[in-house]
């Protein structure tokens, strides 16, 4: 091998790295981009008005997005009320059958469910909930938000329950604990970080969830609580604002975004804090 | 422990029957759920079925008032969208995930990085079609402008370009996974041998990597074929047949967040149908990429054994 042939591979070396590096950092802009514009057109929007006032007609000054935020909370609590229970418990059953027909069946339906796309699960709550009560409602936007929780919460309970280690499950059963005690007392509780996290991950990932509740929860420009009528929320009020002709409403829709997405990151963070702090070692 | 010495064997015997019961029984219902959704679109859209059977994926006709239904237009707009959607983000997710797997595995840089590409994992779609509207969209109408096609703005290119940037995440991330899971030994094997990183890359990682990869590309292109809100906000609606990539047009995720609230009848039918063939399509790809990929960590798992 020659030196010239060395320096060659070299310099191709140099500029394949460079090239992956640029790459990389080129498919950052966009990110930054959208960061950069929802702060600064959101932030100017916001103020105390903005989000503790409902929505005022097109024309009238001011007017907020206050329930917008309450549909939104109201239905995340929804969703987590149904999907939770059911997600955890189909989670510890995957992890305790590791194998088995009825196992790999859930595991493929899980799969399934992970990838459906979110505007059939819209169709289906339509379907489930709307047509039969004959009226839009929070109910039927916190069904369709469960379905799309519900996969990532099994998922991540039977992976972290799979880490735990068996010695622990022996020890308890030794000490003449009944299984079901072991499972919920020793088991679960070790593997609280992950399931925990799981769960918040799965609310950051609904909470901007738009296209299910357009049939479903449908947006309301009144204050509501009650989950058998339609509700507003953060996403669809965004979709209302953005789609409309006005620009003060546009300006609306930004200030509603940088909402949401302060929200989404912040459950992320703590998701992600959560896992790193208390991370169960063996 | 007080708790316990209350409870009586015969007691103890039963609650564990039960509790194993409902384990089970919530996995059941996930079985269930899954078939009836199936259920609910089949049957539903079973008029429209029965009415327009297969040609509905030929006719190039969507028009509610002479009640003709023909999906063609939908399904080229989602094939369009989705594989430019593709074609865009290949490059870029590839580089992240060598950069991340192979070049940065840990430190400072490869943490800004990773935590940066979940941030755009996290961000909602809704939210990524406001941004498109009002960045993306003035900047292809001036691309249009400037080489003389009608400028619309909207359309297959915009909505490829925001799509591009959604799944880049997912590739990325499943891609740096596989790239982690190359043997050490193959790529020392090669560095002995006086290879470069570049040479190593391209003639270890990316070959024994590559199923993976692709199966990454394949989970996105999922993500890519369903996604609704910034699709919805970009692409125009338009139910023809698009003529050129800057054409508007409509996809099959679109059209139902455009007409399903105000379909009844035949029309609501036949938009089910459209959702009956998304659920299917998706389901597929992503079975066959969640496939590969597992089967690929059950292989580098026995190989590290």
């Amino acid at each position: 091998m020659t030196d010239n042939h060395l320096g060659a591979r070299l310099v191709k070396d140099r500029v394949f790295k460079g090239m992956i590096c640029l790459l990389a950092f080129l498919s950052l802009l966009p990110l930054f981009l959208i960061l950069y514009y929802i702060t600064k057109k959101g932030i100017m929007v916001i103020n105390w008005d903005f989000l503790f006032s409902l929505p005022r007609p097109i024309g009238e000054a001011g007017g907020g997005i206050v329930n917008a935020i309450v549909g939104t909370l109201m239905l995340i609590v929804l969703s987590c009320v149904i999907s939770i229970p059911c997600g955890i418990a189909a989670g510890i059953y995957l992890a305790e059958n590791r194998t088995g027909k009825l196992g790999n069946t859930i595991r493929l339906c899980v799969i399934v469910l992970q990838g459906m796309p979110s505007i059939v699960i819209g169709i289906i709550a339509y379907m489930w909930i709307v047509a039969p009560l004959k009226t839009f409602s929070a109910l039927s936007g916190g069904v369709a938000l469960s379905i799309m929780m519900l996969p990532v919460i099994v998922k991540t309970t039977e992976e972290t329950l799979k880490l735990v280690p068996y010695h622990l499950k022996e020890a308890s059963l030794a000490l003449g604990v009944p299984y079901y005690r072991t499972i919920l007392k020793v088991i679960l509780p070790s593997g609280i970080s992950g399931i925990l996290t799981g769960i918040l991950l799965s609310v950051a990932r609904i909470t901007g969830e738009t296209a299910p509740l357009l049939f479903t929860a449908f947006g309301n420009q009144f204050m509501n609580i009650n989950i058998f009528k339609p509700i507003d929320s953060l996403p669809y009020r965004i979709f209302y604002y953005a789609m409309s002709p006005y620009p003060e409403w546009h300006s609306f829709a930004w200030g509603a975004s940088f909402i949401l997405v302060v929200l989404t990151l912040a459950l992320n963070l703590i998701a992600r804090g959560i896992s790193a702090k208390w991370k169960t070692q063996f | 422990m007080e708790t316990q010495e209350k409870t009586a064997p015969g007691s103890t015997d039963r609650s564990e029957k039960r509790f194993n019961v409902i384990l089970a029984l919530s996995g059941v219902l996930i079985v269930l759920l899954l078939v009836g959704i199936f259920a609910t679109l089949f049957v539903t859209a079973l008029p429209s079925v029965k009415e327009f059977g297969f040609f509905f994926f030929i006719g190039r006709v969507w028009d509610a008032t002479t009640e003709t239904f023909g999906a063609l237009p939908f399904l080229a707009g989602t094939l369009l969208t989705s594989f430019l959607a593709l074609l865009i983000s290949v490059p870029f997710s590839i580089a992240i995930s060598i950069l991340l797997g192979e070049y940065f595995k840990a430190g400072a840089l490869s943490t800004f990085l990773r935590s940066a590409v979940e941030v755009l994992a996290g961000i909602p779609s809704v939210i990524y079609g406001l941004w498109g509207l009002f960045f993306l969209m003035p900047a292809v109408r001036f691309i249009e402008l400037k080489i003389g096609v009608a400028p619309h703005g909207v359309g297959i290119l915009t909505s490829s370009l925001i799509l591009a940037i959604m799944i880049i995440p997912f590739s990325a991330s499943i891609g740096r996974e596989v790239i982690t899971l190359v043997p050490g030994d193959l790529k020392e094997a090669a560095y002995s041998l006086g290879a470069t990183r570049f040479e190593v890359i391209k003639s270890i990682v990316i070959p024994y990597a590559r199923s993976g990869i692709i199966a990454g590309i394949l989970l996105a292109l999922g993500r890519a074929i369903g996604e609704t809100m910034a699709v919805t906000m970009l692409i125009g609606n338009s139910n023809f047949l698009p003529t050129s990539i800057f054409s508007p047009a409509n996809t099959m995720a679109s059209v139902i967040a455009n007409e399903f609230a105000e379909a009844t009848g035949i029309t609501a039918a036949s938009l089910i149908y459209v959702a009956l063939v998304l659920f299917l399509v998706t389901m597929i790809v992503n079975i066959i990429g969640t496939y590969v990929i597992q089967k690929i960590s059950i292989e580098a798992s026995r190989e590290v054994s």
